[in-house]
């Protein structure tokens, strides 16, 4: 028999992958989760997804390519859903794709709630599975697939003889096609849509002919549908589940997530990106160049009217104080600002607001500057009220003026405003502001679907001011060292 | 051209519409099923007033409803999850459409930029020349290609005509699986600023394998129908718009010019077009390309046209079979692709013609009237189609009932 040493020889290769909970990278979710789950697992997890999958949605409405798309998911996936193939042995797999598959049905409670939530979130998960599918490992993949059951029909040879000349006509897409070496699987047409509809199979009595390096269309259409299907049967079962008051609001949340993609950090934490200090004096020229619509609009209704209601003053006290304005600076801000208001009265009624929200005063909390999530969903402004995101709460008309009228001085000009409508029309309002993000900032060289780098789009205003802030700094650098080079080579 | 009265149509309900032919055609069965309950049936009556909605649970109600409104037709729309008349009682989530006919329309207009007899509404029997092409194109490849078999083509009265399927298969693709149908089928795209509209193959490859298939009696009928009959070439405009479409800049800077100096019949271009590609070095990437813009060319003048949006959707409402067509009076009768080319669209009955037919057969009113009037030949095939699809439900209930057994 074998001899313990060889036994141990064989040991590995079998371990390797098999004591493993989740053997392969690729997931098609059809079992849901069943171990203990923390609410704050709970959240994090579903958090962490959904910022990929906001960005894959954000994506396909700014018309970015597939391999922009791609680029962009990755990225994102990096930094928040990292998922190593059987390859990365030192890396916990089972806990990433522990974590991938709590996301994933957490998501699935949130998203199944309307028909238009459903469609959206197949959509986005479809492309997030594509683009894991193409960059898998090609051993693993090939695993997973033999591990499901497709009920696909491989063609006898006779067969592929007898089609020769139709099979080779049909994959004529292909540019190193070999008849001798590529297998052939039969399928109902209605389950390649895609390769039918763009004629890249042989189609004989409804059966398609499906080549092998096609076989991913299968596998797409297939999770699809067991997707569609799921979500559906959540809806019909998710009533139940609305006594967990707990759960509830998470999943509220989350579902709003996608109305404006999912903030970043950027609601706490106050660094200037500069590293210099911010006065007051300076809050005018950084408007100038800096600002989102929403802050540009607070502020100059701030300097005409010597006066800023409640709601905009919080909202925009807080944007200062993460962009960097001191306690101090800031009381001299509001103090300037508020011109026409007695000294008496400023400090009775505004100074206890103001350092209030810097946390000095009565239960000392460390407030967060709004997101785009919590303005886009907070109380629309009413009359003289200058908060909100003009994106949304502006009409069109005077939107596309405000724009004009803003911005144009940073090469904004009405040629763009169609592109910007558009994604306003549909709703898609931190699209409509990082598309005025990557017009303003041309002049650095961002260009259309970069967003405010690596493609990510506007999800906090601050974060908007601050890659502005960062872009002109890099500039700043490189033209000092540029000048200072000069100098270097006239001596 | 006739127009109809209000008493004609209303006798033509009456005495002629063959109701029960359309209910088992519809229903695929005898007893009433949701094919037929659920099915939304909209009215158009005088004055564009649009009825929507409507659902009946037999025929006999449905053809009171229709004797009662005396529309100037109705049209055919998706069964729904809900019965369509009770759409406002329940939640919209539950009210979807399901199942449909697959179905198609082609019409003359999308021809005009090509035929040079008529345009607009006009039809004569030398433009039919190209529905029928399309008929014969569109049956084969859908039956031999996807499989179907339950096949109705309608002419729709005037100037095109619809295709119905009704296989189980058919009647259960979602609107996804529909668009991409279409899109195997669709090979002419572009308007009116796109020269070159036919783009199916690889970059210097073969066509696919569907459309070598069309390919072949749509070369036939070409030199008959596009340099013969219809003369596409003749006219300047006819001739430039075929240069656009040679990719070969010396053939065509040549052809210009020589087209410009003499006239000559869309035959002779046609021929001065073939003799430059023989010219070519026999194993060249020209004449290749050359021999593939020609293929291009026959695609372009012959193949099937497609109204796209209509085949779509299952939500998309179609002219019931039968119908009239308010201008022109004419029935909407079935025709039977394998002798399309013998179909004169001019000899279909008028609804008047028929009523005369009946006077003269002089009898008293009972069902089943059709039968003396001209009307007979095409109510019959109707019903042997009707026939064939409820044999088809017998079947599967009777597997069904193996299984369970």
């Amino acid at each position: 028999m074998f001899s313990a040493r060889e036994r141990v020889a064989k040991l590995p290769e079998v371990e390797r992958y098999s004591n493993l909970k989740y053997p392969y990278r690729l997931n098609f979710y059809d079992r849901p989760p069943l171990d203990d789950i923390t609410i704050e697992e709970f959240e994090t997890c579903a958090l962490d997804r959904l910022r990929v999958l906001a960005e894959i949605e954000s994506s396909f409405v700014r018309n970015r390519t597939w391999d922009e798309l791609k680029n962009v998911t990755q990225n994102q996936s990096e930094k928040y859903l990292p998922l190593n193939s059987r390859t990365a042995l030192t890396v916990d797999r089972d806990s990433e794709r522990r974590k991938d598959h709590i996301g994933h049905y957490v998501l699935r409670l949130a998203f199944c709630r309307s028909e238009d939530l459903r469609r959206r979130f197949v959509k986005a998960e479809l492309a997030l599975f594509r683009i894991r599918y193409d960059t898998d490992d090609a051993d693993e993949r090939r695993d997973f697939v033999s591990s499901k059951d497709f009920n696909w029909v491989e063609v006898p040879e006779s067969e592929v003889k007898q089609h020769m000349s139709d099979l080779i006509a049909a994959s004529s897409h292909f540019k190193d096609f070999d008849l001798k070496k590529e297998r052939f699987f039969k399928v109902k047409w209605t389950r390649v849509p895609d390769l039918v509809e763009k004629r890249k199979v042989f189609l004989k009595d409804g059966m398609a002919y499906v080549p092998q390096r096609e076989q991913s269309s299968i596998i797409f259409q297939e999770y699809q549908k067991s997707l569609e299907k799921a979500l559906e049967l959540t809806a019909k079962a998710l009533p139940r589940l609305d006594e967990d008051t707990r759960i509830v609001p998470i999943l509220e949340n989350l579902s709003q997530g996608f109305l404006a993609g999912v903030s970043s950090e950027w609601s706490t934490g106050t660094a200037s990106t500069n590293g210099e200090q911010l006065t007051a004096d300076m809050i005018d020229g950084i408007a100038r160049a800096h600002y989102p619509m929403c802050m540009r609009h607070l502020h100059e209704t701030l300097r005409r009217d010597k006066h800023l209601k409640h709601n905009g003053r919080l909202q925009y006290g807080l944007f200062l104080k993460v962009l960097g304005l001191s306690i101090d600076e800031a009381i001299t801000f509001w103090r300037r600002s508020f011109s026409k208001i007695q000294e008496d009265k400023f400090n009775k009624e505004y100074r206890y607001n103001i350092r209030h929200s810097y946390g000095l005063e009565g239960k000392r909390a460390n407030y967060a500057a709004k997101s785009c999530v919590q303005i886009l969903t907070a109380e629309a402004p009413g009359t003289g009220e200058a908060h909100g995101c003009p994106y949304r709460h502006f009409s069109e008309d005077n939107l596309a003026s405000a724009l004009i009228s803003t911005y144009s001085s940073q090469g904004l000009t009405t040629s763009d405003l169609p592109d910007i409508m558009t994604a306003v029309k549909s709703k898609h309002y931190h699209v409509a502001c990082t598309r005025v993000f990557e017009i303003t900032h041309g002049r650095y060289g961002v260009k259309k679907g970069e967003g405010i780098g690596l493609g990510e789009s506007v999800t906090h205003p601050n974060q908007y001011a601050a890659k502005s802030r960062e872009y002109e700094k890099a500039r700043m650098d490189t033209m000092e060292k540029a000048s200072e080079d000069v100098v270097m080579s006239s001596t | 051209m006739e127009s109809v009265s209000d008493d004609q149509m209303l006798a033509f309900y009456r005495r002629l519409y063959p109701f029960k032919s359309i209910f088992h055609w519809l229903n695929q069965g005898h007893a009433p099923t949701r094919l037929f309950t659920h099915r939304e049936l909209a009215f158009t009556l005088k004055g564009d007033v649009y009825l929507r909605y409507n659902s009946f649970n037999t025929t006999e109600e449905f053809k009171k409803q229709v004797c009662l409104l005396n529309p100037t037709r109705f049209e055919i729309g998706p069964v729904y999850s809900a019965r369509p008349k009770d759409k406002k009682t329940v939640r919209p989530a539950a009210f979807k459409p399901t199942l449909r006919e697959l179905v198609f329309d082609i019409d003359m207009t999308d021809y005009d930029e090509i035929r040079t007899c008529c345009s607009d509404a006009a039809i004569c029997s030398r433009c039919w020349v190209f529905i029928s092409l399309a008929v014969r194109v569109l049956d084969k490849a859908i039956r031999t290609q996807f499989g179907y078999k339950h096949l109705l083509w309608v002419y729709s009265g005037r100037r095109g005509i619809h295709l119905w399927i009704s296989d189980k298969e058919a009647i259960e693709l979602t609107d996804d699986e529909r668009k991409a149908m279409v899109g195997w089928l669709t090979v002419i795209a572009g308007g009116k600023e796109m020269h070159k509209k036919v783009n199916v193959r690889q970059p210097n490859k073969p066509l696919p394998p569907s459309i070598q298939a069309a390919l072949e009696p749509l070369a036939e009928t070409f030199m008959d129908l596009i340099l013969e009959d219809q003369d596409c070439f003749e006219s300047k405009e006819g001739w430039q718009e075929l240069l656009h479409l040679i990719p070969d800049k010396e053939i065509q800077s040549d052809l210009r010019e020589r087209w410009t100096k003499h006239e000559n019949s869309s035959s002779e271009k046609w021929a001065d077009l073939r003799a430059k590609i023989k010219e070519l070095p026999k194993v060249s990437s020209r004449r290749t390309l050359m021999s593939y813009a020609l293929e291009d060319i026959v695609l372009q003048y012959t193949y099937p046209r497609l109204d796209a949006e209509v085949s779509k959707h299952r939500n998309h409402l179609l002219k019931a079979p039968f119908c009239i067509h308010p201008k022109t009076g004419r029935v909407c009768v079935p025709v039977d692709p394998h002798d399309i080319d013998n179909f004169d669209p001019e000899k279909v009955p008028t609804v008047g013609q028929l009523l005369n037919e009946l006077d003269q057969a002089g009898s008293d009113e009972h069902h089943a009237d059709w039968e003396k009037t001209s009307l007979k030949p095409y109510i019959e095939m109707l019903d042997r189609h009707a026939a064939g699809l409820m044999e088809e439900t017998r079947l599967a209930v009777r597997s069904g009932m193996d299984m369970s057994w």
